[in-house]
């Protein structure tokens, strides 16, 4: 029995978005007496941190202190439209429809912060602390809670904004059959280290170092959290989750995570992230998206890896065991490919 | 049927309910105490999200049967915080970024609270060895061995 290290290598060019576009979301911003401003949205956040990345992008717009935007994400009946949270979008599609309407609100706030200090809307600004105040002269300032009031009570306005962001459905060109798949790409590049067992056919991840080009980074620490985990569900698709191999009847199919296998906290490896940050034109305050193509570049780097360790090459998801013993079976025995 | 009588210690407080033969110990906390904090997840005891500590010892409360807790202590998630303040694990988790969607953060924090509990300087090995029956489908187990391992360095993990 040996165990052979090998590696491998990926790299993705990832649209964001839905292909060929005509996905639009909707966003509404609206402030209440108290100063403190609601999002509603459709859009779902699923735990990648959707509702923090609205909130900055919202309170950022609106130049009010994050703690003072709430966003709810309840209900697809009674919210604005959203095409959904998949395919890398919410920041870049929900995210500036947020900044759109977060950006119309801030307009009718200054207004009705004008009409207070009786002064040009255009010569006030923001503090990012909950005040607005004419610009040179902080004195001459006043809150947006009471900003608020005013607008509720003595003006007669809502403070509010619509926002929605389209990227237009692409047409295919009659005579070139050309097309445009996305306004936005953001890119990964992955080397994975495995280590597979020629008895048994198991494949152990030894280390991933990773580099990802998603933008700008609106808030670090989810972009890293999104990372590491969302790079384990690339390696559990390319080694473990799977409902065969009794498919297509799913009555067969596995009845429980002792059968549908997913990575616990004893398989994680070191996995080294460099975070990449080239804003692009058209996203929110320059933010792509990290969505699904933390997961992409695992599942080819972990295929890359196991050829060159044991010389077989897998194109059937996930790589079991079984299938890299029979693969190696085959070929008479592990060869070993040249380490780069 | 005839209800059984049931009386134990819900996080320190005497508690005492009437539950069917065969109710398991999760959905007598859930549905006849209201503590939602222990999750339903596969309800077969291979995620973890239901984990509490009776007598101190890690348990699922989705295979434990409620009748058998008549006079022992169940601690769950909604117990560990000091009032106000929360436990130094829960601080930790919240520091580390060890929850995305959450699900699986109540059996993560029971586990670890179970593992610092009865050792409070465990190694990188031991804290993976004590979260291993919990599942988390974001796969973020490296913040969460991170957040565990903070909380016991910072020699707070006995609040």
């Amino acid at each position: 029995m040996t165990r052979h290290r090998g590696r491998g290598i990926a790299a993705v060019n990832y649209p964001i978005g839905m292909n060929l576009g005509g996905d639009p979301s909707q966003a509404l911003v609206h402030s209440n007496p108290s100063g403190k401003f609601t999002v509603a949205l459709s859009s779902i956040d699923l735990g990648q941190g959707m509702k923090s990345v609205t909130r900055q992008i919202c309170a950022e717009t609106l130049g009010v202190p994050v703690e003072d935007v709430y966003v709810d994400t309840a209900d697809s009946d009674t919210g604005p439209h959203c095409m959904g949270s998949f395919a890398s979008r919410g920041t870049h599609r929900v995210g500036n429809a947020v900044m759109a309407a977060a950006r119309e609100a801030r307009g009718v706030m200054m207004e009705a912060a004008a009409e207070e200090l009786e002064v040009n809307a255009a010569d006030l600004e923001t503090d990012g602390r909950g005040n607005i105040h004419v610009k040179g002269a902080p004195h001459r300032s006043i809150s947006t809670k009471d900003v608020a009031i005013a607008a509720q009570f003595k003006q007669g306005k809502t403070i509010s904004g619509r926002g929605i962001f389209l990227v237009p459905l692409s047409d295919v060109d009659p005579e070139t059959g050309e097309m445009s798949p996305a306004t936005c790409y953001a890119h990964a590049c992955m080397v994975a280290e495995v280590e597979v067992d020629d008895e048994t056919g198991e494949v152990d991840m030894v280390r991933m170092d990773s580099a990802y080009e998603l933008g700008r980074a609106l808030n670090p620490r989810l972009v890293e959290q999104q990372l590491v985990g969302g790079a384990w569900m690339g390696v559990s698709h390319a080694l473990y989750e799977t409902t065969e191999p009794h498919y297509p009847d799913p009555v067969h199919g596995p009845r429980d995570f002792v059968e549908y296998l997913m990575p616990g906290p004893g398989d994680i490896c070191p996995h080294d992230i460099a975070v990449l940050e080239r804003p692009a034109p058209d996203g929110p305050f320059g933010a792509k998206g990290p969505g699904e193509m933390c997961a992409n570049p695992v599942l080819p780097a972990v295929a890359n890896a196991i050829f060159n360790a044991v010389g077989v090459r897998i194109d059937d998801l996930p790589i079991t065991p079984e299938k890299v013993l029979r693969a190696i079976r085959a070929q008479g025995g592990a060869r070993p490919q040249a380490r780069r | 049927m005839a209800k059984t009588p049931l009386q134990f210690r819900h996080n320190g407080r005497e508690v005492a309910i009437f539950v069917d033969g065969g109710t398991n110990l999760l959905v007598a906390l859930r549905e006849l105490i209201g503590d939602m904090t222990p999750k339903f997840g596969c309800g077969q005891g291979g995620c973890g999200t239901c984990s509490v500590l009776i007598d101190g010892e890690l348990h699922l409360s989705c295979l434990t049967l409620a009748e058998t807790v008549t006079g022992r202590s169940v601690e769950t998630l909604d117990g560990i915080k000091d009032g106000p303040n929360l436990h130094p694990l829960q601080r930790a988790f919240a520091d580390n970024f060890a929850a995305q969607c959450g699900y699986c953060t109540p059996g993560m924090l029971m586990a670890a609270k179970a593992l610092l509990d009865r050792n409070p300087s465990p190694s990188r090995d031991e804290v993976v060895e004590a979260i291993s029956g919990n599942i988390c489908r974001c796969t973020g187990y490296e913040p969460i061995i991170n957040a565990v391992l903070a909380a016991a360095s910072g020699g707070r993990a006995r609040a």
